[in-house]
């Protein structure tokens, strides 16, 4: 288990019984009769924390999704991945450290890996923006994908950024025509595309990677138009009432699996993916396999109109009146996730 | 820069402009140069400042009216209509929002769209309206301009969407906004695979989801002067980096001097100029 150091204020109650697990169990060494009250509290401490990661509420929900002991891209690309080759640069402007792109092997498939890094230390996260890319860090991760696509290899993309970053170098740049543009080409390039949001989601810049076959999200992650933060400074006119804006937005794994923007959600170990990288990244790296082994199965042009559908049915409306069928709805969403693909039950 | 008075374009200015285009009355101050113009000039060059070139803002149905050939415009998806699928509370409920909004703007939400002729060429045709919560897209927005998108895919007619959004993505409608903005953006790119024509025209303002997406993805991009353009809006770049921004950034001319324009537009130009590249490129 991770040696945490950051304790979030409604985790106060698992660290507590934990540290007086861990008392007992010395104690326990020369008093066996305190084994039977190690083994009862451990219990307990299971309980607590189900009972706590249960009950979640959408702020604390980006509270362990910004946990800085979170595993992020380079984590996975230890974890999840065979061998990792990376690829620098945009060929225009340079090497943006929030996005990393390169080959990569899962079992027998070999990947194009594009992924948005915070960093861990302070250096590491100044160096790379804390997420945030610049428009050179979309560049490049298109010219990847572009190059994925020509050699036959599918993209998975880990999405894990505040936001795109907002700068007078990133705006002379262009990023705003970066992110309308790899959108753009994303929608129709041809191979499979399995995006995941692993911490934050944060808005186009979380978009700019995000158009795929399958879009899935870890379980405490958040995917949002806005950050909680900037909702409510606008909205409620004072950052304050984050905790009521993340609740309005909508942004946790559960609202967005049920209004169809995300087709799969990943469980996180008891506790947040913090306490337990290795499962975690066990876990993501079957989803991986699993994805793979359907969407590669399907002929290009089915799975572009799939991909193309998928997108193209968001949205809640009314049409004379009435919310015409096509429109997503809470009913109709919840099938999508952990289904059979049709086509994969017929090849 | 040709940006001589501080700030006509500042966010302050875009935030208290008037929101129903010229103002009433027979005389008016402009907020480009300050000097007191006569209402029907203004209104003659199309709410344009005779003094300074100064823009206002014109609402979706005037610049149905300015651009397109008299009696020919046919509107689409007129019916498509707001709803509140998040169930959205802020200080006020959002459906109660959209039924003020609808009453003060005479739509039913931030985009029209439809076919008609300008200058006797067929063309397909959206608009937003940055005076319908800031012209931020939704799933109406999206959905229009996506079935605008689709038609002009399927009848092989050349597109041109005027942009104006100060909001980007709107917040109200959460995630389903924002995926409007990648539901959009895949639409022009099977109508760009197809060989269509988009000309992109950016007004004041054209900010975040908006611009980053279907506003800047144009064959062609025409920017309407001094409009401010940009990704992040300037109060969060400013509090982001902490120092004052430069003169005149984030404006058309900026964006043209850094390459993402292709022309700056006088709007008593913008017809012949849309006439003149749909010719160009033979549609
Ligand atoms: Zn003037």
């Amino acid at each position: 288990m991770a040696e945490n150091t950051h304790c979030l204020s409604f985790e106060r109650p698992i660290y507590e019984l934990e540290a007086r697990i861990q008392k007992l169990e010395i104690l326990s060494a020369q008093k066996p009769e305190a084994r039977n009250e190690v083994r009862q509290l451990r219990r307990e401490l299971t309980d607590l924390k189900k009972r706590i990661y249960s009950q979640l509420n959408p702020w604390e929900t980006v509270e362990v999704a910004r946990h800085p002991e979170r595993p992020m891209t380079t984590d996975y690309l230890e974890l999840v991945f065979d061998e990792f080759v990376e690829l620098h640069g945009d060929k225009t402007f340079g090497d943006d450290r929030a996005i990393r792109t390169g080959w990569a092997k899962l079992d027998t498939y070999k990947v194009m890996v594009i992924g948005h890094q915070k960093g861990r230390t302070l250096k590491e996260r100044n160096s790379c923006f804390f997420g945030c890319a610049h428009p050179e860090g979309y560049r490049k991760a298109m010219a990847k994908m572009k190059m994925a696509a020509k050699f036959h290899m599918p993209v998975i993309c880990l999405i894990d950024t505040p936001g795109a970053y907002p700068g007078i170098g990133a705006e002379e740049r262009g990023q705003a025509q970066v992110i309308a543009s790899s959108m753009f080409e994303m929608s129709r390039l041809p191979t499979p595309i399995i995006c995941v949001v692993i911490s934050e989601g944060g808005s186009g810049g979380a978009l700019g990677i995000g158009v795929g076959d399958r879009v899935a999200m870890l379980e405490h992650a958040y995917y949002s138009v806005i950050s909680p933060e900037g909702c409510a400074g606008i909205l409620w006119k004072s950052h304050t009432y984050k905790e009521q804006a993340a609740k309005a937005l909508k942004m946790t794994s559960k609202d967005l699996l049920r209004l169809a923007v995300v087709d799969d959600v990943i469980r996180e170990p008891l506790g947040g993916a913090h306490r337990d990288h290795h499962l975690m990244a066990n876990r993501l790296k079957i989803f991986f396999r699993n994805s793979l082994r359907e969407l590669i199965e399907q002929p290009i042009d089915q799975l572009l109109e799939a991909r193309y559908q998928k997108f193209r049915n968001m949205g809640v409306f009314l049409e004379g009146g009435v919310q015409p069928l096509e429109s997503a709805n809470g009913e109709a969403s919840v099938q999508s996730s952990h289904r059979i693909p049709a086509d994969a039950a017929l090849s | 820069m040709t940006h001589n008075l501080p700030d006509a374009n500042s966010w302050k200015n875009v935030m208290n402009r008037p929101k129903r285009g010229v103002p009433e009355g027979l005389w008016m101050r402009c907020p480009g140069c300050e000097a007191t113009i006569f209402r029907k000039e203004a209104e003659k060059r199309l709410g344009v400042c005779p003094e300074c070139d100064y823009h206002w803002y014109v609402s979706a149905r005037k610049r149905i009216q300015q651009l397109f050939d008299e009696g020919t415009f046919e509107e689409w998806d007129a019916d498509l209509e707001p709803t509140d699928p998040l169930e959205f509370v802020d200080k006020a409920p959002y459906s109660q929002k959209l039924k003020d909004e609808q009453k003060r703007t005479g739509l039913k939400d931030a985009a029209l769209s439809g076919t008609g002729m300008i200058r006797a060429r067929r063309v397909a045709f959206s608009v937003t309206d940055s005076a319908f919560i800031m012209g931020s897209m939704g799933s109406v927005v999206g959905e229009k301009l996506t079935r605008c998108i689709e038609r002009a895919t399927q009848q092989h007619l050349p597109l041109i969407i005027v942009s104006g959004s100060g909001g980007g993505a709107r917040m109200h409608e959460g995630m389903l906004s924002l995926m409007q903005m990648a539901k959009v953006s895949a639409a022009l790119a099977r109508f760009d695979t197809a060989g269509g024509l988009f000309i992109s025209v950016l007004t004041n303002p054209t900010m975040g989801g908006v611009a980053a997406s279907f506003a800047s993805l144009g064959d062609v991009i025409f920017a309407e002067p001094k409009a401010l353009i940009g990704f992040a809006g300037p109060r969060t770049i400013k509090a982001t980096i902490r120092i004052e921004l430069p003169k005149g950034f984030q404006t058309s001319e900026f964006l043209l001097e850094h390459g993402f324009v292709d022309r700056i537009v006088h709007r008593c130009d913008l017809q012949s100029e849309i006439a003149c590249t749909i010719d160009y490129c033979g549609k």
